[in-house]
């Protein structure tokens, strides 16, 4: 009861604090609103552009969970693959790392060229930045059974694909969920960038046209915006994870 | 014939021309038999069980399992490890019914009576000394009760050879003496043939028909035993001359071996 009384009242209390903090510090140094708003007129700019504000965060919101289920799906069937097969594993693992190496800003007027401006270079973006780390977790997981157990069912006439299904698939799960954490929060990060280079719509273009009008306090308003979306998607991610894979926390379980 | 025949068995890894990892194996064990393999570490013991299990093949020779030669995995032995290997999103019970959902013809049966197949698992449990363990979970066990469990899936297809692969290494002392017992007991009432690896001659003396040394690497045989203690053995044997004889004797030839 003490304990989740604290995870509670700390959080708030500290981020009341430091916007407290934030405001007096403006207005003690007299730091011009341009430079650094003060919250409250950040909050003021949610009043006054509150529909646009949604509606663009919405339209990123769609847009990263697109790139984001693309990302699982193909994440997950590549990662499977690489790590059911030495041979693909050996074949791929340079072209991944190499892909991996590239700043996905970099493949965005590509995706322009390809398909014009607008939402599908953001979707593939945030697709591109966000599918690596869900097929090294799963490779991972599938490449971590023990040896001696799969001998103990190889021995039983088990195939490759038995072996898969009793203990790679199982074992790769938490990582899989693990995963999806990372995945989603760089979704988010390549659909932005994505529509504050090309897109006339999201929340990185109304932060981009807030920035060419000096609204100040707008362009922090869609930091907030976007900031609230990141946290409640990690928060689902953590949540579906907890659920999905309660063995792996050991006598967690039991709560 | 033997019921396990290694003949002339060379095997290498890496293929032919690489270094072996075993030379020129001859090692027969008799239907019901309990043999030790004992040997320094490297010296190919893991090996030596997996050839006779059909997971990997002798480069030279021929390895004979009741009375076929083997070219596939040999599904009626049951393996456990030094590892207990338990998967942790399953319970006891289910583990140790793991290999029924893989082997051939349990496979096409268990869904459908699965109830009748727990039965038995719980049988197998009981007889280890873990009953009413069946529903927790593997980290809900101690080591030796995991190690239990291990045996326990190792033996629910009823196989007719029980290879043990230093089953005992990580325990400690007292739990390893309980577990000697148990193999003892299971290997009376089941009269499976068990090839055990161990590091532990006291352990090999104590519960072997019959000890097999191996030479360091590349694995050779160095000396047969034939251990003609009384059975059923009680613990109370380890302290006997005779046994201590027996052990001793052993280990000076392994030394004089090593030179
Ligand atoms: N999968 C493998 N690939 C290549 N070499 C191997 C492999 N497994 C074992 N070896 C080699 O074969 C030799 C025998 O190994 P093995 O595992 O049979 O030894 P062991 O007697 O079981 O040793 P220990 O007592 O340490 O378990 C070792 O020198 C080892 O390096
Ligand atoms: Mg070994």
């Amino acid at each position: 009861m003490r304990h989740s009384t604290i995870t509670w009242a700390a959080p708030t209390a500290f981020t009341l604090f430091s916007l407290l903090l934030w405001e007096a510090a403006v207005k003690l140094f007299n730091i011009p609103p341009f430079f650094l708003p003060p919250p409250t007129a950040i909050a003021e700019a949610f009043v006054r552009f509150g529909p646009a504000i949604a509606s663009e965060s919405l339209y990123t919101l769609i847009t990263t969970l697109i790139g984001f289920a693309m990302a699982v799906v193909f994440g997950l069937g590549l990662g499977l693959l690489v790590g059911a097969s030495r041979t693909i594993y050996a074949g791929l693992y340079p072209l991944m790392i190499g892909f991996n190496a590239v700043p996905k800003v970099a493949v965005v007027p590509i995706l322009v060229l390809w398909f014009g401006i607008g939402g599908v270079p953001a979707v593939l973006t945030a697709f591109l930045i966000s599918f690596f780390p869900i097929v090294v977790n799963v490779a991972t997981g599938l490449a971590t059974t023990e040896p001696e157990l799969e001998d103990v069912l190889k021995v039983l006439g088990a195939s490759r694909l038995d072996v898969m299904r009793k203990v790679g698939i199982p074992r790769a799960l938490p990582y899989f969920f693990g995963s999806l954490k990372i995945a989603i929060t760089l979704a988010f990060v390549g659909s932005v960038i994505s529509e504050s280079i090309a897109s006339n719509h999201g929340i990185g273009n109304l932060m981009l046209q807030a920035q060419a009008q000096f609204q100040v306090p707008l362009i922090f308003a869609g930091l907030v915006a976007l900031a609230v979306e990141g946290i409640v998607m990690y928060a689902l991610m953590a949540w579906v994870e907890k659920r999905m894979t309660g063995w792996a926390h050991r006598g967690g379980h039991a709560a | 014939m033997a019921f396990v025949e290694l003949a002339g068995v060379c095997h290498a890894y890496g293929g032919a021309g690489t270094p072996l990892a075993v030379e020129n194996l001859d090692i027969a064990v008799e239907k019901g038999e309990f043999a030790a393999v004992v040997g320094p570490s490297g010296c190919g013991k893991s090996t030596l069980m997996k050839l006779a299990t059909g997971l990997q093949f002798p480069q030279a020779g021929t390895v004979t399992v009741d009375g076929e030669r083997v070219s596939r995995p040999v599904s009626l032995a049951g393996m456990a490890f030094q590892a207990p290997t338990l998967l942790p999103w399953r319970t006891t019970i289910d583990n140790v019914l793991l290999p029924l959902e893989i082997v051939r013809p349990h496979r096409s049966r268990i869904r459908r009576s699965r109830a009748a197949y727990r039965e038995r698992a719980e049988e197998l449990l009981a007889q280890v000394g873990l009953e009413g363990a069946g529903e927790k979970y593997p980290w809900e066990l101690s080591g030796g009760m995991q190690m239990r469990a291990s045996l326990c899936r190792a033996l629910i297809h009823a196989p007719q050879l029980l290879m043990l692969d230093e089953p005992f290494g990580a325990l400690d002392a007292f739990t390893r003496e309980e577990l000697w017992c148990v193999i003892r007991d299971l290997h009376r009432t089941t009269g499976v043939t068990i090839i055990l690896v161990t590091h532990d001659l006291r352990e090999a003396v104590f519960l072997a028909d019959r000890v097999v040394v191996l030479t360091s690497r590349p694995g050779r045989v160095l000396e047969e035993r034939r251990i003609d203690l009384p059975r059923p053995r009680e613990l109370d044997v380890t302290f006997t001359p005779q046994f201590q004889t027996i052990v001793h004797e052993m280990r000076d030839h392994i030394i004089k071996a090593r030179g």
